[in-house]
Formats: structure tokens, C-alpha cells, sequence
């Protein structure tokens, strides 16, 4: 009975943690610009079943995808069976589904085979990264944060996959010994094997085993649930959504920035007044391209939170590869961490809070921004449908229209193409010489 | 040399004809030593079946594409719509062009500004001449030869044009072999976003150097490209490299002309 109030006030607690954690990131993601990314519906049911369910990107890195999959299916699968254990807690019931008979007993061993599958990919992962230290896991933007962060879900998976194994081994030897409370649910494939191992202690010893690992096992999930919000595997809950509302358009196009297209079209118009008054924006003072994280779409900031910090797109960027300083996962990083840092100024100084940061500069340098050659093999590779290179064209034209940041070179070209209709210095009137040569 | 008919639209208009597509040269193809190469590449094959095109000549302008990349959006919609003004004039439905980079950027950035057309890549177009039965390509020029292609970012991954370009070299009967790197990770030439008209930054290679030593270790003949930014880059990595005695680079309408003895 006392468990039973421990357990449900347990369920309450991080339920309601995990929500408040979630509606800020939510609030978070609302700071940006809106975007309209409502249309082609089934296009965008299609393309969240197989790049975000299917993971149809990441088995592109064939090891890594098949590893990923099986954590990521072994893990939701086996975690039908919290629900099962959130009733038994809650009911002080013992293995409440075992009435299913054998489709339960199958179920259990199929959850085991899975838990085991499960800690081996992980334990894989762990060498991969602390003991291969494979290339794709470091870089400048990979600081002791981001590779604990990794190691911490790893470990935790690790620990609960244990844990669950253990406990139904421990649940088996109480099987064999009648123990009360201990149905019979037939033979657990993996945690079976070691049953023996447990045969010197005795019953009340199980239990307690047992009991522990119990509470261990599904403390350990909520624990989980809410270190996910301030994690990156926060992945785990916003790839469906951030892939379902990716970009169709091909990857070639660039969005006209409508602000723009008002003043150009303005210039075009014969009948525009030319010594008209310029229209006042309303409110807030419009700028082109983006200074701060406030300034880029909803979905450019629901992308850094989704980054998984995979570095797929780092180990193929050009830019990258061939020594600059530009690493599109970096972008993703700092725009998600300065998205976090202006979420948390809000909730302690109010919405009018400015500190004077922002993310060009404090956090991306004008080197990276004019490093990228716009190739889109980050957004390629993304595994999440991530547009790092959206984020960083949106810096570039602050940095150009706003300001007039532009390399020597490139303030040539554009007086060029103004002035003779190409980037280089030949008259428009010789465009047809190529004919005659 | 051949002369090459070359009727621009102010001249077809005046003379009231009506071409089926506009070749859209380019900067780079009207101005660059080496892509008018490609250009006349082209038009000779074009005059070869007897397409009836015309060019802008003197009213093309810059798409305004290396604006839009380097952050200049404002000079780049000036651009778009100047360039409109003057396609929307002539009633344009149909536009090729050899440069990937007008190519994303007519086909899918003029649009929205008022600028609707039909937009074929060279490969493109070059194959549908083929498919419809106009154009026939001679093997024999190039049989036996190791070519390699590199993929345009701007083709391939912008636009998911992959198979029209190999499409072509399968038909000179030469031996095709595909970098690591190549379709949807095809790797970049480095003249992308801006980068072909500054210093790259500070780093430890050159983009193009890197690609380059991609190609080279196929041993091709040739390397094949589609685009005349791309034939820069690979041609100085090659130059580089000491390689331009071994390995020849050559745009997709080139090798058509080429084998066609045009
Ligand atoms: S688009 Fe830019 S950031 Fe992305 S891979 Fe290419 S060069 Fe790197
Ligand atoms: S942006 Fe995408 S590819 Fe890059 S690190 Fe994040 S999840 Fe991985």
C-alpha cells in the first residue's frame, strides 16, 4: 500500500517535471519567425515514417545504422513493458499482463532477446567513441558537455538494460522456488542462463533483489524521461515533427526574403512616387538576415534542438574537411545553446530581456559564416533533416544587408553585377563576343 | 574555324520567328576563357540538329545567384527582376543553360518573383535530344577512355540531377568510374556560396585540391563536369597537382562534340 502511494506520487512528479520542461522548449521554439510549413500533408506523413521512423538516413553509415536501430526499436519495444510496470506499481500487482498466457510469456522473451541486443550496441557506441575515438565524435564544438552527454545515455541504457535482465533472473529463481506473488511466466530466454549464478541466495534475498531492481529499473526511466529535455536525445521525441515539417522545396532553392521583394518590387513599380515618404514597418524594427536566434524561423530553432550531435554533417562538410574553422554541427550547437540562454533570460528578467549577446559573433564568428560554399552536404547527411546551411546564409546576409560586413572581393563582385550585370568586370554590351572568337 | 549561328531574341523578334528554347549562356559562359569553350560546345551541337534557339546576348544579365549565396539578397531580387522583366517580354517558355547555378536559380527562385519557365540543364536537354530521337552520339573518340564525373552541388544534390550526365558519358562508350564521393555525396569543388570570387579561409587544404586528389586517384583519362565554376576549380587542382599532360577535363557538351567530330 505504502508503495503503491510512493509509486503514484513517483508517476505524478516526473510526469509533471517533464511537462514543464517540455512547454518551455516548446516557448522556446515560439520565439523564432513564423514559417509556413502546413502544406503538401501527405508528402510530409510519408517523408516522417521513413526518415524519422524508418531512420532511412542513417543507415546510410551502415554500422552506425544498424546499431541505432536496434537500440532505438529495442528501447521503445522493451518499454511497453513500463506500462506494465507503472499498473503493477500503481496496483501493487505483480506482472499484471502474465493472464495473457503464453503471447505474454513470448512477449517477455522477446523482450529480453531485445535487452540484450540493446546493452551490446551501447557497450559498441561506448567503445566507439571513448575508446576508438572516431573521428566523427570530436571537434572544436565537442567540449566535455557534449561527449559526457553522450556517455551519460549510453551508460544509463546500459544500466537499465542490466537491471531488467537481472530482475527477471532473480524473478525466475523465485519462479523455481514457488516463491508467493511469483507467477509462472515461462522461460526467460536470456536472464535464464545466469539463473544459476543466484541459486546461493536465499528467497527473502531475492526478493530483495529482485525489489530493488524493480524500483531501480523504472526510477531510472523517469530519471531518463526527464534528463531528455536537457539533453540531445531530446532527438528521441522532436526528429518526427522536425522531419515532418523538413523543407520540400529542392535543396537548391533559397527562400526570396519577403521583405525584400516589398522594396524591390516598390523600385519597379512605374508608379511608385519616388520622392514618396519610405512606409514605416509596424512595430518592431525589421532586419534582414538574422543577428540573433529571435530572428530565425521556428523550425531553424526546432532543428538545434532536434540536432543529435551526430556530426554527419561536419565529417562531409568541404569546408570543414579541409581545416576552416566552419562546422555545421557547431552552428546547429551554438544556436540551440543560445536559444537555451535567451529562454532562461526571459524566465528571469522578462520577455523585454536583452543582455547585450547575440549569436553572431558571441557564439558564430564571421570566419565560419564565410567559410560555407552552400554545397548542402550537411543537410544531405542529416539524419533529422537538420538545415544547418539555412541558419548560416540567414547570418550571411545579416552580415552583408545589415552590416556591409562583406569581404573586399565580394563588395567587388556586387558593384559589378550592379553596374555591368556580372561578377567580373566586362561590359554587358561584349556578352555575345564568345561567337566571333 | 566554323561559324556558328547564334540568332539572338531581339533579332528573331524582329523577323517575327518564334525559337522553342532560350539558351541562357551565362556569366561564366559568356566571359571565362574556358567555359566559352563549353559554350560554343554547345551551340555547335545545337546548329549540328538544327535547334531552332536564340540567345539574350546583350539583355542577359547576372541571375544575381552569386549575390544571393554571398548574403545579398537585395542585389540578387534587383537582378531576378530585371532579368524577368526582359524573359517575361519575349514570352520565354523554355530555357537551357550549361550553367547549374542560373539553373537552380531560374527553375526554382524566379518563380515566385513572376518568372515562370520550363529549365533544362544542358544534360538534360542533350538527353531528351537523344530520347527523341535527334541527336546520335558517336562512340569510338573516346572508347576504352576512363572518364570520371564530377557532380555539381548545384545539379546534383539542388536539384537530384544525377543520371542525365552519366547517361551521356555511357553513350561515348567510354568506361565510367564513379569517385567515392559522388552522387548525393558527391563533394564539393569549393566554388560554391560566394567562394569562387574570394580567398577561401584560413585552413590546412584548398577544397578544390582535395577533390582533385579524389579524381586522380582513378587514374581517369578525363574528368567530366557540368559546370563552369566546377571546370575552374578541377582544372586549377589538376594544374596543381602536375596531372594536365595525364588528365583531361572537359564539360559533358565538349565530349558530345567532341565525339560528334563538331
Ligand atoms: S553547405 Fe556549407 S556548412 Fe553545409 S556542408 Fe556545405 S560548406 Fe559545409
Ligand atoms: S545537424 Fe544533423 S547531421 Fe549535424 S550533428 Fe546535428 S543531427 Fe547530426
Amino acid at each position: 500500500m505504502i508503495s503503491s502511494i510512493i509509486f503514484i506520487a513517483l508517476v505524478i512528479a516526473a510526469s509533471a517535471l517533464f511537462a514543464k520542461n517540455v512547454k518551455t522548449i516548446i516557448r522556446n521554439i515560439k520565439l523564432g519567425k513564423d514559417i509556413d510549413r502546413s502544406d503538401r500533408k501527405k508528402e510530409r506523413y510519408l517523408l516522417m515514417a521513413k526518415v524519422a521512423l524508418g531512420q532511412s538516413k542513417m543507415v546510410v553509415r551502415p554500422v552506425a545504422g544498424l546499431l541505432h536501430i536496434i537500440v532505438y526499436a529495442g528501447f521503445i519495444i522493451i518499454n511497453i513493458e513500463v506500462l506494465e510496470i507503472v499498473l503493477d506499481g500503481i496496483f501493487g500487482t505483480h506482472r499484471l499482463f502474465s493472464f495473457l498466457g503464453s503471447f505474454y510469456y513470448g512477449l517477455i522473451a522477446s523482450f529480453e532477446v531485445l535487452a540484450l541486443l540493446v546493452l551490446v550496441s551501447c557497450l559498441i557506441f561506448l567503445i566507439r567513441r571513448n575508446v576508438l575515438r572516431l573521428k566523427r565524435f570530436s571537434g572544436v564544438e565537442m567540449t566535455s558537455w557534449p561527449r559526457s552527454d553522450a556517455n551519460y545515455i549510453l551508460i544509463t541504457e546500459v544500466l537499465l538494460m542490466s537491471a531488467f535482465l537481472i530482475m527477471n533472473a532473480a524473478d525466475s529463481s523465485l519462479q523455481n522456488l514457488n516463491s508467493f506473488h511469483y507467477t509462472q511466466v515461462g522461460s526467460f530466454p536470456i536472464s535464464g542462463l545466469f539463473v544459476s549464478s543466484l541459486s546461493s541466495i536465499s528467497e527473502s534475498g531475492l526478493i530483495m533483489l529482485e525489489r530493488s531492481l524493480w524500483w531501480f529499473h523504472i526510477v531510472g526511466i523517469f530519471a531518463f524521461l526527464n534528463y531528455l529535455p536537457y539533453s540531445k536525445h531530446f532527438h528521441i521525441l522532436l526528429a518526427f515533427p522536425n522531419v515532418f515539417y523538413s523543407k520540400l522545396e529542392p535543396k537548391g532553392q533559397f527562400e526570396n526574403m519577403a521583405a525584400v521583394k516589398k522594396e524591390v518590387a516598390l523600385m519597379f513599380d512605374p508608379a511608385a512616387d519616388p520622392y514618396a515618404a519610405p512606409v514605416e514597418p509596424q512595430g518592431e524594427p525589421l532586419r534582414f538576415g538574422a543577428k540573433d536566434v529571435t530572428d530565425l524561423t521556428w523550425k531553424q530553432l526546432m532543428d538545434s534542438y532536434t540536432c543529435t550531435e551526430c556530426g554527419r554533417c561536419t565529417s562531409v562538410c568541404p569546408a570543414n574537411i579541409t581545416g576552416k574553422l566552419l562546422s555545421p554541427r557547431k552552428i546547429m550547437m551554438d544556436t540551440r545553446d543560445r536559444l537555451v540562454e535567451v529562454g532562461n533570460g526571459i524566465d528571469k528578467n522578462g520577455k523585454d530581456f536583452n543582455d547585450g549577446k547575440s549569436l553572431i559573433r558571441d557564439y558564430i564568428t564571421e570566419e565560419e559564416i564565410l567559410a560555407c560554399t552552400s554545397c548542402n552536404a550537411c543537410t544531405e547527411a542529416c539524419p533529422v533533416n537538420n538545415d544547418p546551411l539555412s541558419v548560416i546564409i540567414d547570418l550571411r546576409r545579416y552580415l552583408i544587408m545589415e552590416e556591409s560586413k562583406a569581404p573586399s572581393e565580394w563588395t567587388g563582385i556586387f558593384t559589378n553585377i550592379e553596374n555591368n550585370g556580372a561578377p567580373w568586370q566586362f561590359a554587358q554590351a561584349d556578352r555575345l563576343k564568345w561567337k566571333d572568337e | 574555324m566554323s561559324e556558328l549561328k547564334v540568332p539572338t531574341m531581339a533579332e528573331m523578334m524582329a523577323s517575327e520567328q518564334n525559337p522553342d528554347v532560350l539558351f541562357w549562356v551565362g556569366c561564366a559562359g559568356s566571359f571565362d576563357d574556358r567555359a566559352k569553350k563549353i559554350t560554343r560546345a554547345l551551340v555547335k551541337i545545337l546548329n549540328n540538329v538544327g535547334v531552332n534557339f536564340a540567345v539574350l546576348g546583350s539583355e542577359e544579365s547576372c541571375t544575381g545567384d552569386p549575390a544571393k549565396r554571398a548574403g545579398n539578397e537585395f542585389l540578387f531580387q534587383m537582378q531576378a527582376m530585371g532579368n524577368i522583366q526582359v524573359l517575361n517580354g519575349y514570352e520565354i517558355k523554355k530555357i537551357v543553360t550549361t550553367c547549374p547555378h542560373c539553373f537552380n536559380t531560374l527553375k526554382n527562385e524566379y518563380p515566385e518573383l513572376g518568372g515562370n519557365y520550363e529549365v533544362l540543364h544542358h544534360s538534360e536537354f542533350l538527353q531528351n535530344l537523344i530520347n527523341e530521337g535527334k541527336l546520335t552520339i558517336q562512340g569510338g573518340a573516346f572508347k576504352g577512355q576512363k572518364i570520371t564525373f564530377h557532380d555539381p552541388c548545384y545539379l546534383g544534390r539542388a536539384n537530384d540531377v544525377y543520371e542525365a550526365p552519366r547517361v551521356l558519358i555511357e553513350k561515348l562508350d567510354a568506361e565510367l568510374v564513379e569517385m567515392k564521393r559522388c552522387k548525393t555525396n558527391g563533394f564539393c569543388c569549393g566554388a560554391g556560396g560566394g567562394q569562387m570570387f574570394k580567398e577561401a579561409e584560413k585552413g590546412n587544404k584548398e577544397v578544390n585540391i582535395e577533390r582533385t586528389e579524389e579524381a586522380i586517384e582513378l587514374k581517369p583519362d578525363i574528368i567530366a563536369t557540368g559546370c563552369p565554376f566546377c571546370m575552374t576549380m578541377m582544372t586549377d587542382g589538376v594544374k596543381l597537382k602536375d596531372k594536365e599532360t595525364e588528365i583531361k577535363i572537359f564539360d559533358l557538351a565538349e565530349l558530345i562534340a567532341k565525339a560528334n567530330d563538331l
